[in-house]
């Protein structure tokens, strides 16, 4: 199109054309959204492939469990041998799954939109290894002295502080008349280093029986989830998701930076503030409750940004991305292989090449 | 006066400026860049910040568009000091266009003037068809409604500016503040952008802009408001303004001005030191 030519009528012509193609809107009642039916429909298959997958695995085991009797005692109408094993036994792994998943992968959506760089992960922060460290301290020093402290309950609570304390640590040394994405990542690798450093340097001078459960807990794993842990995991992130919900949609100007977002009427500073916050601690209860699980905060926003075809991190699809990634590779990890794997172990090894592939396919095209 | 304004309502204008700024003093940290500085925009015309480097124009616009607080004075928007409204509010009045923008790489053209329907959604309606209309209005004003389905990374820099003021427009605000239209744009394009802002306000609205090209702001504005070192060294209209005198003042600059050959404003030629054949000492060159 000749822009010069063009140009010099437009206000004279300013009769719109009907058929301009604008995102068509979708109405309730009172409420009104944009509709877009790639992204609803995405969002929907992911939805089902989770809730599939959850289902699946619930039903393998040493005792297995057809897909049909699974859904029925979910439902409430199962048999009372499924129902032990189901509820009691199955349950609370699988939703922790689900729960991390979930938690993983909305906090890793919100960072990148935040520092509008993909780069920016709650692992590469550091918050998930400020998370690891504080927890390791608790296990390798105090834990050898007094069990009653390290118990699973005080660890949890300790990873979480450990992720909250190093969020706000990264926060306020990046704050200078505001937050540039770059400074926040320069300053989140080196705490995360220095967080790392503290880890090893506690897993070398620790009691060997102390590092060995150390390590357990920091490849990231779902192994004898209780339904307490299961609860306070799954209200925690419920609760952030109706924050993070509720101030989305002042968000959305700030993918343009925040002079943009501040000329549309958006108070940046706030709106930024309160979703990093709950970033921080969606990524800290989701360490608290299965070990920080690498990759899937990183990956999962990445993945349903691509598979949903939006130029930002889209929230829903990036939480379910994280869910089924998360449930997937737990799954995989229990029955691929001879060796029963820690899930942590599974996410970077799936999750890693989906990525690649899905950029190396875009580059192509 | 009346204006047409792209939502359809129409706004009375008396004579008095809508946005004004009273004995503002800005800086950042301890560095203040404008001290005491008092200025009214005219209603209905193009005003253009002009300056050297450095000299505060940038930053008045910023403190006009309530981007910057003022650590003195006050900016007064329709009557009322503009730091006492709420940011929704000042954004249903006045479209700010800063420097640069950048969009998310991949986003079509029509979902980010979209955007600009921001200030008037809300949570419970955050599409309407209202709004569709509005941006529709808005893509063609801009001219760029065959674009609406391409992604905006993938156009030339003035196409992508018409888009960002398409994005300003679709706000449906009568004031515009624009911090350099025409940067990184060569002088087809910049032309081309200054023409659209010309349109706009032949259509009622009152614009404000920062430009760096002396010839193109006498050209395209109705004001000019020339600053040096953080204060206003002279404000009017292009033909009363522009002297070579006041050029030399204002940014140490030897030019000759000259009737502009196609139109009735002044064209500035400046004064360098080679291929020059005047007499380089003459007086009358910085009277």
């Amino acid at each position: 199109m000749d822009m010069r030519a063009d140009g010099t009528d437009a206000a004279v012509d300013v009769k719109a054309d009907v058929r301009t193609s604008v995102v068509p809107g979708v109405r309730f009642g009172g409420l009104s959204f944009v509709w877009r039916p790639w992204i609803a429909g995405v969002t929907l298959l992911l939805a089902v492939a989770g809730f599939l997958v959850f289902c699946l695995s619930i039903g393998v085991g040493d005792f297995p469990i057809g897909l049909p009797r699974v859904l029925a005692t979910i439902l409430g109408r199962g048999e009372q041998v499924d129902e032990f094993v189901i509820t009691d036994l199955r349950m609370p792994r699988a939703l922790a799954g689900l729960v991390v998943g979930v938690a993983l992968g909305v906090s890793g959506a919100l960072t990148q939109s935040i520092a509008r760089n993909p780069l920016a992960s709650p692992d590469v922060l550091g918050i998930t290894s400020g998370a690891g460290a504080v927890a390791v301290f608790l296990v390798t020093v105090s834990g050898g002295a007094a069990t009653a402290v390290a118990d699973s309950v005080g660890l949890s609570a300790a990873a979480l502080a450990g992720g909250l304390g190093t969020g706000l640590l990264v926060y306020f040394m990046a704050w200078r008349r505001g937050i540039d994405g770059f400074r926040l990542i320069l300053i989140g690798i080196s705490v995360n280093a220095v967080m790392q450093a503290i880890t090893t340097w506690l897993l070398v001078t620790a009691d060997i029986r102390d590092v060995a459960r150390a390590q357990a807990w920091l490849v990231g794993s779902l192994d004898n989830r209780s339904w307490g842990e299961v609860h306070v995991a799954l209200w925690c992130t419920l609760v952030l998701l109706v924050v993070v919900t509720t101030v989305a949609f002042q968000f959305k100007p700030l993918h343009f930076g925040d002079e943009v977002a501040a000329g549309l009427g958006v108070r940046y500073g706030t709106v930024r503030a309160v979703l990093l916050l709950c970033a921080v601690l969606l990524a800290g209860v989701a360490v608290s409750a299965a070990g920080p699980v690498p990759f899937v905060a990183l990956v999962a926003p990445q993945v349903a940004m691509r598979l949903a075809r939006c130029p930002t991190p889209p929230l829903v699809a990036s939480g379910l991305v994280g869910a089924l990634l998360l449930t997937g590779s737990d799954l995989l990890a229990r029955t691929a292989l001879p060796v029963s794997l820690p899930v942590g172990v599974v996410t970077a090894a799936i999750g890693g090449p989906f990525l690649v592939y899905l950029l190396v396919r875009a580059n192509r095209r | 006066m009346v204006v047409q304004s792209i939502t359809g309502t129409e706004t009375e204008v008396d004579g008095a400026s809508r946005l004004a700024a009273r004995a503002v003093t800005v800086g950042y940290g301890s560095r203040s860049v404008i001290d005491g500085l008092d200025v009214a925009i005219p209603p209905g015309v193009i005003t253009t910040i002009i300056g050297p480097n450095g000299c505060g124009k940038s930053t008045l616009l910023r403190t006009l568009s309530r981007l910057l607080k003022p650590t003195g004075g006050t900016v007064v928007l329709d009557g009322e000091d503009i730091a006492a409204l709420r940011t929704r509010d000042v954004a249903k009045k006045l479209g700010l266009l800063p420097q640069a923008p950048v969009a998310p790489e991949g986003l079509t053209v029509s979902d980010l003037v979209a955007r600009g329907r921001h200030p008037h959604q809300s949570w419970l309606r955050q599409w309407s068809s209202d709004d569709a209309d509005v941006v529709r209005q808005a893509l063609a004003m801009t001219g760029v409604s065959d674009l609406a389905d391409r992604p905006v990374d993938s156009l030339s820099g003035g196409q992508r500016q018409r888009v960002w003021i398409s994005m300003t427009l679709a706000q449906g605000t009568d004031l515009l503040l624009l911090d350099e239209p025409t940067t990184y744009l060569d002088l087809a394009h910049a032309v081309d952008v200054l023409d659209l802002v010309d349109d706009l306000h032949e259509s009622g609205r009152t614009v404000v802009m920062v430009l760096h090209d002396l010839n193109l702001a006498a050209r395209y504005s109705d004001n000019l408001v020339v600053m040096r070192e953080g204060a206003i060294l002279a404000q009017g209209h292009p033909r009363d303004v522009i002297t070579a005198g006041l050029l030399h003042e204002a940014f140490g600059l030897r030019a000759k001005v000259i009737d502009d050959p196609v139109g009735d404003r002044p064209l500035i030629v400046p004064i360098g030191r080679t291929h020059v054949e005047l007499d380089r000492s003459a007086p009358e060159l910085v009277k």
